[in-house]
């Protein structure tokens, strides 16, 4: 977002004269989409979103939704709004974000309550949805920030997987030998950096093509740790595995904060890594946008030549970028087995790098953004498991492609302009 | 290297096409002996982490100063039953009880045979500048396709397998005719399309699985068995896996060879391939050169599903296309993008595969080694300076600069 605001003026006024309406074509098919299914296809009935759980100190009445009802506001709404963004496209030439933002968060609630609606119990439990998601989500948002960081200063990084699965390997290994959850997350972020390390050195020392070292990377890790897997976690001392039995990273709930119904339960029950979640979230976006810091990065991201130019060492500021998000990425490996689930598992990661990796493009670069982006993702996974048993009107595995698909659609224009800095995955020769 | 600066030079939309063919300049370059010191060094990473793992290692190492020769040998042992494990279990392995099993060489063909087509399919993407890291997506596709008409139609001989052929190909084309078609009408890049297809395409056959092409008399999400005439006939009778896709995969590394080095298309896509500027300039239709080649891969790394269905697996299911997808990207690599260098690079990681299940089994090292194996020699490929200053070689000439 904040990537069109930072255009020079010339290339914004060459924006507007290319008039894009794959936006406008795209809303209007979605509407279409909405009238059809939402509402001549659409449930009867009230769909139900149970706010409070039993022991919550606040008991908030459930939200009934009736169904049909629904469809039809979002559906109008979603027609209204397309013929907005097209009148905007052709009197401007361009689409407020408004138009946007509104026409995504309509959409999404219209989606909800056609699946939960579709359902055969109707209802669903808010908080179990988002704190479920936030198990999905968490992984992700660091995922996300560690491409945020490599790829805003020019460096593409596919290993985000290779990253995530090193810190859920060595938190686990680590957590297990010193019995301090401490140590296991730092040590996550040691070996996401490690992985940043080789990306860094073959991408930028030895100048090889960032997409070869990422993927080979992930091969890389995810044969290393599946060996040490086998070779010493499986060891067993006592009929214990004793190197694949970390200590836990307790829960922290907030006083008074953790009470508010669904927010509560879902950000401020988290363990210490979900608090650092949503604290780097910040400090990245401030960091990129607001400090001289993040100016020399997207600097260096957007136009190498320029920035060394002014005096930038480019290679040293993206050697230290990747590394930074090595450790990220790393942190939130240690997610997977300090806090989400009790030991460590071969290829656990289960291709969430990639799904970073996406919810990075959708996001576009921006940490906000991909931080939304790894949410949305996330609440999708979940209520594919949620409703994996309650007949949905769409299978699971359809919710299980909305990333990937929402990501293509990004990248070839069909949502908003997701567009990579411009310097992103070439390599800097200084001469 | 003078090019490189002319690129950073221009961080415009064109700018972004010349990193493929930079990539193109940088699979294409290096020498044979770089290939091979690549894979000694690999190999010689993979036996440090098998002895630092082994029991026995680190027992001698225990008294390693009253005894030195203890942890050497310990060493040795640990490393050469490893390797020795491999290399019989991908040749010919005297000590295996039966005399089928003993012939490992005819299951590292056998492996080889979807890793040839979709190292193809990698290596002609590659050629025109694309990174087409789909072939998993493409394989699954084609597998999905090539297994519909397999086990849904009752054709009769041979007409069955070609009809099985041609919808496995046509499968894997659609799903990289995409990546290709999005590339060339929207610019959205192909290395993010390929990978979201890929995800899609397990989604797609998990859902088809369990609907339309599930077996109705398995509870688990699988296909029924492919029609017998549907099958690759196999070369050595039934006591080998080896099947007739092998055949078809040399011809298919012949033609593409053929329509690389031959065609006047081959020609567009390694024009296409070393500069799109300059290829556009000369009136080629660049859009249309990334639209037919990954048609054209996809086809063949589709071919690569049927291999797997038609030829080894039998029935289709979520893991029909196991690590392939990803193998053929380093395969790809290791034969420095050029048909008949995949053609033996497949072989070799296909007696990996073959070996590497003899090693587990007979050496108690997990099959994982390879894969570090596998990646560690690409990196090293890829980067021939290192190997350079670890064996200190002098780069004599420029090399590649002509290709």
């Amino acid at each position: 977002m904040s990537v069109t605001a930072k255009l020079s003026p010339s290339i914004a006024a060459d924006r507007v004269a290319i008039r894009s309406w794959r936006t406008p074509i795209m809303f209007g098919v979605l509407a279409v989409f909405a009238v059809v299914v939402f509402v001549l296809l659409g449930p009867d009935g009230h769909a139900t979103f149970r706010l409070s759980q039993d022991g919550d100190a606040w008991q908030v009445p459930n939200l009934v939704v009736p169904a049909k009802i629904f469809g039809i506001v979002v559906a109008v709404g979603a027609l209204a709004l397309a013929a907005r963004s097209y009148q905007q496209m052709k009197n401007e030439g361009r689409i407020s974000k408004w138009v946007t933002m509104t026409f995504a968060v309509l959409f999404v609630m219209g989606l909800l309550v056609w699946i939960i609606g579709g359902t055969n119990t109707q209802n669903i439990t808010l908080v179990g949805l988002f704190t479920g998601a936030m198990l999905i989500t968490t992984p992700l948002v660091f995922g996300s920030l560690s491409g945020v960081l490599c790829e805003r200063s020019g460096v593409v990084n596919i290993a985000i997987e290779g990253q995530l699965l090193a810190g859920a390997f060595t938190a686990s290994l680590v957590s297990s030998i010193t019995h301090n959850a401490f140590a296991g997350l730092f040590a996550a972020a040691v070996a996401g950096m490690f992985v940043s390390f080789l990306l860094a050195v073959f991408s930028i020392k030895y100048v090889v093509n960032q997409i070869i070292v990422g993927v080979v990377l992930n091969v890389l890790i995810s044969g290393l740790t599946g060996f040490l897997f086998e070779k010493i976690m499986k060891t067993k001392v006592d009929g214990v595995t004793i190197f694949n039995q970390p200590t836990q990273l307790p829960n922290l709930p907030i006083p008074v904060l953790s009470e508010i119904p669904v927010i509560g339960p879902t950000l401020f029950r988290q363990s210490i890594i979900g608090y650092f979640m949503l604290v780097l979230i910040v400090v990245i976006w401030f960091g990129l946008f607001r400090t001289r810091w993040g100016l020399r990065i997207r600097a260096v991201g957007e136009h190498p030549k320029a920035a060394d130019t002014v005096g930038i060492n480019v290679n040293r500021t993206r050697f230290l970028n990747v590394i930074a998000g090595g450790a990220v990425a790393g942190v939130g490996g240690a997610y997977f087995t300090l806090v989400a689930v009790s030991s460590f598992s071969k290829d656990m990661t289960g291709g969430l790098g990639f799904i970073a990796l996406a919810a990075l493009i959708f996001g576009r670069w921006n940490p906000i953004g991909a931080a939304l982006a790894a949410l949305l993702f996330g609440v999708a996974g979940n209520l594919q498991s949620i409703l994996s048993l309650a007949g949905t009107p769409i299978d699971g595995q359809f919710l299980a492609m909305l990333p990937y698909a929402l990501t293509i659609l990004a990248v070839s224009g069909f949502v908003g302009k997701s567009r990579a800095p411009a310097a992103d995955g070439e390599p800097y020769i200084k001469g | 290297m003078s090019q490189q600066i002319e690129t950073a030079k221009t961080p415009s939309p064109p700018a972004k096409e010349s990193e493929g063919t930079h990539l193109v300049r940088e699979i294409m370059s290096g020498n044979a002996v770089i290939s091979v010191l690549a894979v000694v060094v690999a190999l010689v990473i993979g036996g440090i982490l098998i002895a630092v793992t082994d029991p026995r290692v680190s027992a001698a190492s225990g008294y390693f100063f009253a005894d030195p020769m203890a942890t050497l040998s310990a060493i040795w042992s640990s490393i050469s039953e490893a390797y020795g494990a491999l290399w019989r279990g991908a040749t010919y392995d005297p000590t295996a009880r039966t005399w089928q099993g003993q012939l490992g060489i005819f299951e590292t063909l056998t492996f080889a045979t979807p890793l040839i087509f979709s190292g193809l399919a990698v290596t002609l993407a590659f050629r025109a500048g694309l990174f087409n890291i789909g072939a998993q997506g493409q394989i699954i596709l084609g597998a999905t396709f090539a297994g519909a008409v397999g086990f849904g139609m009752h054709l009769p001989p041979v007409v069955h397998l070609l009809v099985v052929i041609l919808a496995g190909a046509l499968g894997g084309a659609i799903w990289g005719g995409i990546a290709g078609f999005l590339k060339a009408k929207t610019g959205a890049h192909e290395v993010i399309v390929t990978i979201m297809l890929n995800y899609i395409a397990i989604s797609l056959v998990l859902y088809l699985l369990k609907n339309q092409l599930k077996d109705p008399n398995s509870s688990n999400p699988i296909s029924p068995q492919m029609d017998a005439n549907a099958l690759f006939p196999l070369l050595l009778g039934p006591n080998f896996r080896v099947h007739a896709g092998l055949i078809l995969a040399i011809l298919a590394v012949i033609g593409v060879a053929w329509l690389l080095n031959r065609s006047t298309l081959g020609f567009e896509y390694r024009a296409i391939g070393a500069n799109p500027k300059a290829a556009r300039t000369a009136g080629m239709l660049v859009s249309r050169g990334y639209i037919t080649v990954m048609l054209i891969s996809g086809a063949l790394a589709g071919l690569a599903g049927v291999a797997q269905i038609a030829g080894t697996e039998k029935s289709l299911d979520s893991e029909i296309a196991g690590s392939i997808g990803f193998d053929a990207i380093t395969v790809a690599l290791l034969g420095r993008s050029k048909p008949w260098g995949t053609f033996f690079a497949a072989l070799l990681f296909g007696a990996f595969k073959a070996g590497g299940t003899s090693m587990a089994v007979n050496a108690d090292v997990s099959i994982d080694i390879v894969a570090v194996v596998q990646s560690l020699i690409v990196l090293f490929i890829a980067a021939p300076p290192l190997i350079r200053s670890i064996f200190r070689i002098k780069e004599s000439r420029r090399e590649g600069v002509s290709a």
